[in-house]
């Protein structure tokens, strides 16, 4: 439920931001002066009483709202109506979309609401105006797929895309490529679903190729309503994945390679880790070169050093050749390590354990006291804790035991965290104990050997 | 084409999609939008254009022609509106239980005095006639005849328009107005009235123009001539009630009678009438009019403080014995005094009690001086009666101040809240939109369909039981009575525990006062200092927040009102001893 509701706003508050920082030149709003800018205007008058009570009515409706009291909500809405009336003319203009949001959440869950009373709100709403018709539309079609009305929210989708009145203005011009895109991933769902029936049909059978060819249109049709959205600056996720799912089906890796490398660097586009992750699962499929992998992984890194590919990032970067590589892999582990949900990985304390051996090892001490330069004010703390020591073995005595081996050669033998697990005296560990204890002893960066 | 541009032309209105004006022809001869492209239903009426086109540009000119005047009504002037209203006005008051003298003598006769001042009819040379066809009317209306006596003298002619339009000195009225009629008829484009434009231009050095407001102050007017038991906050009320005709009054005019325009702004209201304003605009209308001292207000009179003394101290649950109190401080002040109490607009400064103001001050200023309100004494005083109360229950009640203020406060709440609601849910739009010209009409009766459409769809959702309808007009606002035991009712309550014996009289036990306000301007004017709410008692607060609810007025008025009783009150005192008055406010 509330996802709708999201859903709902989400491409009004996008298509707002937009106007408002248009408005206002530096992206700056400031609400409360709009208000002051009012009450100068009508130049200390008093407020007309229809001003007051509607605006009181506009609270009474929020406060409905908010606890949920439906049925207050459509009352007071009943007179909330007649705003559209309102002799001011800035205000009468700004009507229709106050009302449209507050009527449609009303309706969307008013018990006594259905699809029709939403239909009928819905189809009247649009036809206030012009301004509201294209967003209406979308909100419309999104109610009905929340619905499950597919059919019926693919022709509100239709309609609105042939609607033509006034001036196309660039606001409106989004909202078109938007309701395009809606239009052309339900396509995609009809379309996916052909598919798995195709996956499913013999080639020899009598209706393949009809089914297949029912694929091929939709792929076509899908392909021309998302393409134009998807080249606008903007979080389209759902819609690049499935375009791209379709590119590739029907072995247009360039095209879909194009979308995907547009949609991850252009500088327009908002920062989004999404995209660098299509990206790469895109170039794994394609079995890229370990180069490009690394590179698009990088960024990710940047933005999400967090992520589960960060271990893939960290093993493609330890089979590389060059040693700057395998510097930055020894600074992905830590990255990840820093991160509270990832305190419990044991993939991740494993490979710490092993490279960071391997890097002193190697002979690259300044690397790794490096990294703990930064980290040895909290990490003991934040890992390597008595507390945790005990907690972590009895949970996970494997876990206990990597990070174990990390704490020794960050911290010494002398490690609380290390000397606890070495007491443990654990059978099917003791050899992997008494192997660590002597690296420890030999590797550990804190008195290297003399 | 000519005749298509011709036709352009002609079609004016605003088109309902993006309401710009901007039409063109679609292949079928259709109107359509060139700013938005919505194809109208109107179409070209002219079908064979190409075989006589100037026979056809006659017919088309024609027929709009005719259209036109069938939409544009009758002729009508604005004064003829407000007599509509006040007409229905007065008809609401006779319904209230007014006697209906008011409507056909009293008010009738201010408004005839009204247009001759105004010099609208009913004299020499009428403005609208401007020199053209000076019409004398001989009427027996003269100057002396209301100097001389208090009484309206009842007019020879017909009372006061039993059907709205007809009466004879309405025939005269219009006679006088129609003449300029054809004159008028070409430059009020912008108005459905005759004179709307120029009414709202017309700006002369001490003219009263007519507003929607106005026609309160001519009822208020006719209720204080009449001395009625309607005081002004009651009117005010009545009006907000929707017992009055008020808002969107003018929705009642006869179908012909069209307005837009300039009507809009003369006629179409979007706030309540306001109390403060509308007692000036009385003083303002009776002054303009000339008006004699009106009938005297004695002690047998609603309007009289010790009368609506009792009647607000029943409408606040306080005790019946706090009357000799309220009935003390009236006397003792002279505000009893029927000199005190008349409007006398002919004075030298013409000013009017308000009178339900006036009375509930004193009422404040007998709480005041019981329980001192200063957030203290009236709780100990409290106490006191608690405890007796509990040992004497058979004996009459003491008044209980912390009891009394449990059962107001949440009486009040209560009525503020289903207050607000009402106001917020109250709909102003008329049936009949008002809209600027004729280019507008369809957008604003479009929006209209549309806003009843949406309201229809929307209480199909509220439950089915029907809002309690329109409240019966009270004057009464709280109802008490010993019956219901949920709620206490202190009428019959004593205030021996307040009140001592001393000799032959009874003295207040809290011998100690506070001044609402400390020094009044030295000037002329009726300034005194601002109420700034957080400076004073919580009691006060409550005492004033209730008081100034029930009248609806703001609570800063009622506080000058008190503080104008008190300096009456304790009038040498304040001359004499302001020091005093200080260190007595500092005792608190």
């Amino acid at each position: 439920m509330s996802d709708f509701s999201e859903e709902l706003k989400g491409p009004v508050t996008d298509d707002e931001q937009v106007e408002t920082s248009v408005l206002s030149g530096a992206g700056m709003h400031f609400p409360w002066l709009q208000t002051y800018i009012e009450t100068v205007a009508i130049g200390g008058k008093r407020k007309k009483d229809f001003a007051q009570t509607t605006s009181a009515c506009l609270s009474f409706i929020q406060e409905a709202l908010l606890k949920h009291q439906w049925q207050q909500a459509a009352e007071y809405m009943h007179s909330y109506f007649q705003t559209l009336e309102d002799s001011d003319s800035y205000k009468r203009q700004a009507a229709p979309e106050i009302i449209w949001k507050l009527g449609s959440e009303i309706l969307f869950y008013h018990p006594k609401s259905n699809v029709e009373t939403f239909n009928t709100f819905a189809d009247r709403m649009k036809n206030i105006g012009i301004m509201n018709y294209l967003k209406i539309s979308l909100q419309h079609a999104l109610y009905l797929l929340h619905h499950g009305m597919l059919e019926d929210a693919k022709r509100k989708l239709s309609e609105a895309e042939t609607w033509r009145h006034g001036e196309k203005t660039s606001s409106r011009e989004i909202l078109i490529n938007l309701i395009q895109a809606y239009k052309g991933l339900l396509q995609y769902y009809t379309w996916s679903k052909k598919k798995r029936e195709l996956s499913k049909l013999d080639k020899d059978d009598y209706a393949y190729s009809a089914v297949a060819q029912d694929v091929f249109n939709h792929s076509w049709k899908t392909s021309v309503n998302i393409s134009a959205l998807i080249k606008m600056p903007g979080v389209w996720d759902p819609f690049v994945k499935s375009y791209v799912e379709m590119l590739e089906f029907y072995g247009d890796r360039d095209g879909a390679q194009e979308v995907l490398t547009n949609y991850a660097y252009d500088e327009k586009f908002p920062s989004n880790p999404n995209a660098h992750i299509y990206l790469y699962n895109f170039l794994k499929r394609q079995k890229a070169p370990r180069s490009k992998l690394i590179s698009v992984l990088k960024i990710l890194y940047q933005i999400v050093p967090s992520h589960k590919l960060m271990l893939e990032f960290h093993t493609l970067l330890r089979k590389s050749e060059k040693e700057e590589h395998h510097k930055l892999g020894l600074e992905v582990l830590f990255g990840v390590l820093d991160f509270a949900g990832c305190t419990k990985n044991i993939t991740a304390w494993k490979y710490l354990a092993k490279y960071v051996k391997k890097t002193l090892m190697g002979n690259h001490l300044v690397w790794v006291q490096e990294e703990w330069k930064s980290r040895k004010n909290w990490w003991p703390s934040f890992h390597f804790s008595y507390f945790w020591a005990k907690s972590d073995w009895k949970e996970d005595t494997a876990l206990a035991c990597e990070k174990a081996f990390v704490a020794g050669l960050l911290l010494g033998k002398g490690c609380r965290y290390f000397r606890y697990i070495l007491k443990q005296d654990h059978q099917i560990l003791g050899k992997k104990i008494k192997r660590m204890k002597r690296s420890v002893k030999k590797y550990s960066i804190v008195n290297p050997r003399l | 084409s000519v005749l298509e541009e011709f036709q352009m032309e002609e079609f004016k209105e605003r088109c309902t999609q993006c309401e710009a004006v901007s039409w063109g022809l679609t292949d079928e001869g259709k109107y359509y939008c060139t700013s938005c492209h919505n194809v109208t239903e109107r179409s070209k009426e002219v079908i064979n254009s190409d075989i006589i086109p100037n026979a056809q540009i006659k017919a088309l000119n024609r027929g709009l022609k005719r259209k036109n005047n069938s939409e544009k009504g009758w002729d009508w002037y604005v004064c003829e509106g407000f007599q509509h209203i006040l007409y229905q006005q007065a008809e609401a008051l006779k319904n209230l239980g007014v006697g209906p003298e008011l409507k056909n003598d009293v008010l009738h006769n201010f408004w005839k005095r009204y247009l001759q001042k105004s010099k609208q009819a009913y004299c020499k040379n009428p403005v609208y006639t401007t020199g053209r066809k000076p019409t004398v009317l001989e009427d027996n209306l003269s100057h002396s005849d209301w100097a001389s006596e208090p009484e309206l003298p009842s007019d020879v002619n017909s009372p006061f328009l039993e059907s709205g339009m007809e009466s004879q000195s309405d025939v005269h009225t219009r006679k006088s107005l129609r003449i300029s009629k054809a004159l008028q008829s070409e430059t009020s484009v912008c108005s459905g009235s005759l004179d709307g434009v120029e009414y709202s231009q017309r700006k002369e050095k001490g003219l009263v123009k007519m507003t929607v407001p106005q026609t309160l102050a001519f009822c208020y007017l006719s209720l204080l001539w009449q001395r009625e038991a309607i005081t002004l906050s009651d009117l005010l009320r009545f009006v907000e009630e929707d017992h009055i005709p008020y808002i969107n009054a003018f929705q009642h005019f006869p179908e012909q009678m069209k307005l837009y325009g300039r009507d809009r702004g003369i006629f179409g209201t979007e706030s309540w009438p306001n109390y403060d304003d509308i007692y000036k605009k009385t003083i303002e209308v009776a002054t303009f009019l000339d008006l004699p001292r009106f009938p005297d207000i004695t002690e047998d009179c609603y309007l009289h403080p010790n009368i609506l003394c009792m009647k607000y101290l029943m409408e606040v649950n306080l005790p019946d014995e706090m009357h000799s109190l309220t009935c003390h401080v009236v006397k003792m002040t002279g505000m009893g005094e029927a000199d005190f109490l008349t409007f006398d607009p002919i004075a030298k400064v013409a000013k009017t009690v308000k009178y339900d103001v006036q009375a509930v001050a004193v009422i404040v200023v007998v709480l005041k001086l019981l329980f001192l309100l200063d957030d203290n004494l009236e709780w100990s005083l409290s106490n006191l009666a608690e405890k007796h109360n509990e040992k004497n229950k058979k004996d009459k009640p003491w008044f209980n101040f912390r009891k009394w203020y449990q059962i107001m406060k949440k009486a009040f709440d209560e009525k503020k809240q289903n207050w607000e609601e009402a106001r917020a849910k109250y709909l102003w739009k008329s049936e009949k939109p008002l809209y600027y010209s004729y280019v507008d009409k369809p957008v604003a009766y479009k929006k209209r369909e549309m806003v009843v459409n949406l309201q229809k769809q929307f209480s199909t959702l509220v439950d089915s039981t029907p809002t309690a309808g329109k409240k019966s007009p009270s004057s009464f606002q709280f109802n008490w009575t010993e019956e219901d035991t949920e709620r206490t009712c202190f009428h019959g309550h004593s205030l021996q525990g307040v009140l001592k014996e001393k000799g032959q009289s009874l003295l207040t036990k809290n011998s100690l006062y506070w001044l609402s306000t400390q020094k009044f301007c030295r000037c002329y004017c009726t300034h005194v200092t601002t109420y700034e709410e957080s400076n004073y008692s919580l009691s006060y607060q409550f005492i004033l927040n209730l008081f100034s609810f029930l009248l609806r007025i703001k609570a800063s008025l009622l506080h000058e009102e008190v503080s104008l009783v008190e300096k009456e009150l304790f009038k040498k005192k304040y001359s004499v001893t302001k020091k005093k008055s200080k260190s007595k406010k500092r005792r608190r």
